[in-house]
């Protein structure tokens, strides 16, 4: 077996808002999107170890390790007291508290939660950037007699290309796709990317009976979700009736850059945009249940 | 104050109805005579707080807490109560209405209304679901209406019957405070299904509790238990005569060092805490002439089958002080990895206590006792409790991710026979996936937890699609930032964190003891 490792950016060993049933959540560090509205754009680029960050951390959590004329950053949890200087001081808008997990670790981990949990969720950052290391985690739980019956989610940006989708399905319980816009230009202009691949991979998963949930981001006046709503409801309802159709309502908390001028969707207008979806015959849809 | 003036106080008090003025004139007329004899030792503990007699009183009439069978009652009739044996489902209800107003407590209302299922189910014969949902219903406003407490509790399960998913419907339905409800769940009985139900139910209304069947029938003979009040396990017909506990914070100020206080400190304290116990027991049996009364006459409690419960509090607070932690400040919320409930060697310290009062409990006779022995007990804690933390819990606004939480405390739980009040508390995000409630209720249970009660709350720490904030920084945010929705936030907010301020209408005398203005 190769000894993969995979980028971490956080762990949480419980969660609810990650598929069904409670989860281990795996965020993975790094995104090939560049999201105007990102919440978290500390976890869109990695590290590349400049060392930038050291001397501005108030408790020494930070050092730069060089050994064989590479440098590597160390973090060091115990003494970090999430002050978060060293993420405004990156150049690269990165985070240097990342850590590097072997598919062994997260197993030990896995298996110490294993009766409390229905199943883990890999998210990101944009997790199908590490494929490889998620087939092989997958694989491994799956062929795990006391692990098998773990249910093994994806939460992914949609950009992963057929062909890796077909590397993944086997070992693959289910997805949660966000869909960031109806129209090219709009996709382009928020993400920066085309959707395309967004379209594929919801046509290819929902084929397959292993799409969860799709989630759209409303940004009134930005996103066109409203604007453009008789395609979208058309579209939405010929995917199978047990998909979750899940609304997330933008908000400023983390956000930088020109998305701060975008205007917050009210819950008023999270209902407006649900009950004109649900006018059009969408089911399944789930609305938030906090505006933050 | 002097004796008249508190009196005056609490019958002019506006806010208590005639009924609590009453109970409270009966607790200051029980206070105003001589406490039993106890050694002046006893006596300075209790002063220092580091034994607590729960405030029962003087001079105990009744024991703390009784549980009729309530089987029996409703099988031979009551001739005290001029009553005869039930034929139908109404009578059942009915004598049940009536016998609840003659079961007596510390809290002066029955904290015990049986196995409702064990009692009901023989009288269902040739009715519809739907006229037992409408009966129960009826019933189950009934009961909080006029036993309005929070303590008054009712246990159905584990096995799967109609009177049982009636009133897990019902009481969903209903949201009332009383009554309490123990779900009893066995995994060789009872279908995930069921569970699932009950685990809903948590989302709904933060009931039912759930009782690890297997573990606490273990703990007593063919003749059952039932749970209580908040979470104690007791015989059936019998009951606890006392429950005296004593303040771990306080043993562990008192000890030199680690070794001190599993030597000396814990021993000693143990043994006041069984003097107070002994002198109250005695009384209530002895003097008091409660085992006259016709539930003994009659057969439904057996004087044998009531014990003492040695209660315990103030683990958290013991562990962090013999292991020289600092106070936990906000500042060290954050990161309080050497602290009680998020350390091995904190956690394990704390198992050893409870270890260590379980050989204490066990290798110490009392007069008035289950098989001669009192029963451990982590308590809850009362309204009067400052600074110190209830039972063995880790301490409010410290708690680890519910994994972890139930991992640090899993160990305790075989030891408290009398039960083990813990509460965790779930963020609102649990509300949507009842799943989720149900997965971590059952590796709580298959991991040796005795009873699994969870709180929904609205944490102030809250994930937002990939990552945790907190509901309090996102506040300071929008004010500093746009100010649109702030309103909506704060409604919002307040609507969340409503249900934990919801308090119950009567105030519950077993949180708040005695009679403070
Ligand atoms: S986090 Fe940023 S500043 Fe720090 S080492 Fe990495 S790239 Fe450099
Ligand atoms: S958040 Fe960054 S800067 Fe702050 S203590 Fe941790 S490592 Fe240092």
């Amino acid at each position: 077996m190769q000894n993969k490792l995979a980028t971490v950016s956080q762990i949480q060993p419980f969660s609810c808002v990650d598929g069904p049933g409670s989860r281990l959540v795996i965020f993975l560090q790094g995104c090939n999107y560049n999201c105007k509205n990102c919440h978290n754009p500390h976890t869109i680029d990695l590290c590349d170890h400049c060392g930038d960050c050291v001397p501005t951390c108030p408790t020494q959590a930070l050092t730069l390790v060089t050994t064989e004329g590479t440098s590597r950053i160390d973090w060091d949890s115990e003494p970090c007291t999430q002050c978060d200087t060293c993420l405004s001081v990156c150049p690269k808008q990165s985070s240097p508290k990342t850590r590097q997990y072997s598919v062994e670790d997260l197993l030990v981990l896995i298996h110490n939660q294993r009766h409390f949990i229905n199943g883990i969720t890999i998210s990101g950052g944009e997790a199908s950037l590490q494929l490889a290391f998620i087939i092989e985690l997958f694989k491994a739980i799956k062929s795990n007699k006391e692990l098998s019956h773990l249910t093994c989610m994806l939460d992914t940006n949609g950009s992963l290309s057929i062909n890796g989708w077909h590397k993944l399905l086997p070992y693959l319980d289910s997805a949660m796709i966000d869909l960031k816009a109806w129209q090219e230009e709009t996709h382009r202009y928020i993400t920066g990317r085309d959707h395309h691949r967004v379209f594929q991979s919801l046509r290819l998963l929902a084929e397959h009976g292993k799409l969860y949930e799709v989630r759209l981001l409303h940004i009134p006046g930005i996103s066109d979700f409203d604007s453009e709503i008789e395609a979208v409801a058309t579209y939405l309802k010929q995917l199978p009736n047990s998909v979750r159709v899940k609304l997330n309502a933008f908000q400023h908390h983390g956000v930088t850059g020109e998305a701060r001028q975008w205007g917050t969707c009210s819950e008023e207008q999270m209902k407006l945009l649900a009950s004109a979806l649900s006018q059009r015959g969408v089911g399944n849809l789930v609305l938030p249940s906090i505006y933050l | 104050m002097a004796f008249q003036d508190n009196l005056v106080q609490i019958i002019s008090d506006p806010n208590l109805s005639p009924k609590q003025k009453s109970n409270y004139l009966a607790l200051a007329a029980e206070a105003s005579l001589p406490y039993l004899s106890i050694s002046i030792a006893v006596n300075q503990a209790k002063e220092a707080g580091i034994i607590c007699d729960m405030f029962e009183g003087h001079a105990p009439f009744k024991p703390r807490y009784v549980l009729p069978d309530y089987v029996k009652f409703l099988q031979q009739g009551s001739q005290y109560l001029e009553l005869s044996p039930v034929q139908d489902f109404d009578e059942a209800l009915n004598a049940l209405t009536i016998i609840y107003h003659h079961v007596p407590s510390v809290t002066s209302i029955p904290v015990y209304l049986g196995q409702l299922d064990d009692i009901l189910l023989p009288y269902t014969d040739g009715i519809d679901a739907e006229s037992i949902y409408r009966k129960l219903k009826l019933f189950w406003i009934m009961l909080d209406r006029t036993l309005s407490d929070a303590f008054m509790h009712v246990n159905i399960g584990p096995s799967d019957n109609i009177i049982c998913r009636t009133i897990l419907r019902i009481d969903a339905e209903l949201k009332q405070i009383a009554p309490n409800l123990t779900f009893m769940y066995d995994p060789d009985i009872t279908p995930d299904e069921l569970l699932q139900i009950a685990a809903s139910n948590i989302c709904e209304c933060s009931k039912p509790h759930i009782a690890n069947y297997p573990i606490h029938a273990n703990a007593y003979d063919g003749q059952g238990f039932g749970i209580v009040s908040c979470y104690n396990s007791l015989p059936l017909a019998g009951g606890a005569n006392t429950l005296v506990r004593l303040n771990l914070k306080q043993v562990a100020l008192k000890a030199l060092n680690i070794e001190d206080f599993f030597a000396n400190t814990l021993p000693h304290y143990c043994q006041l805490t069984y003097e107070l116990i002994e002198s109250r027991a005695r009384f209530l049996h002895e003097e008091s002439n409660f085992f006259n009364s016709f539930l003994v006459k009659e057969g439904l409690i057996e004087e044998s089958r009531f014990a003492p419960m040695f209660g315990i509090y103030g683990m958290a607070e013991a562990v962090n002080i013999l292991q020289g932690n600092p106070e936990i400040t906000e500042d060290s919320l954050d990161k309080p990895s050497q602290y009680y409930g998020h350390n091995q060697a904190a956690n394990k310290l704390g198992h050893r206590i409870s270890k260590a009062l379980d050989t204490i409990i066990k290798s110490t006779p009392v007069t008035y006792g289950y098989h001669g022995r009192a029963l451990l007990h982590s308590q809850g804690g009362i309204s009067l409790d400052k600074d110190v933390t209830p039972g063995v819990r880790i301490p409010y606004g410290s708690e680890p991710n519910p994994i972890a939480h139930i991992q640090a405390l899993a160990e305790h739980h075989q030891y408290y026979t009398s039960g083990i009040s813990d509460i965790l508390t779930i963020d609102e995000t649990v509300k949507s996936n009842p799943q989720a409630m149900f997965q971590l209720c059952k590796g709580a249970l298959s991991l040796g937890f005795r009873e699994f009660t969870a709180n929904v709350a609205s944490n102030d720490l809250v994930r937002v699609t990939g990552y945790m904030i907190k509901l309090s920084d996102i506040a300071a945010f929008k004010q500093q930032g746009s100010r649109t929705n702030t309103t909506g936030l704060g409604a919002e907010a307040a609507a969340n964190t409503g249900m934990l301020n919801r308090k119950p209408r009567v105030v519950a005398q077993e949180l708040s003891p005695n009679y403070a203005k």
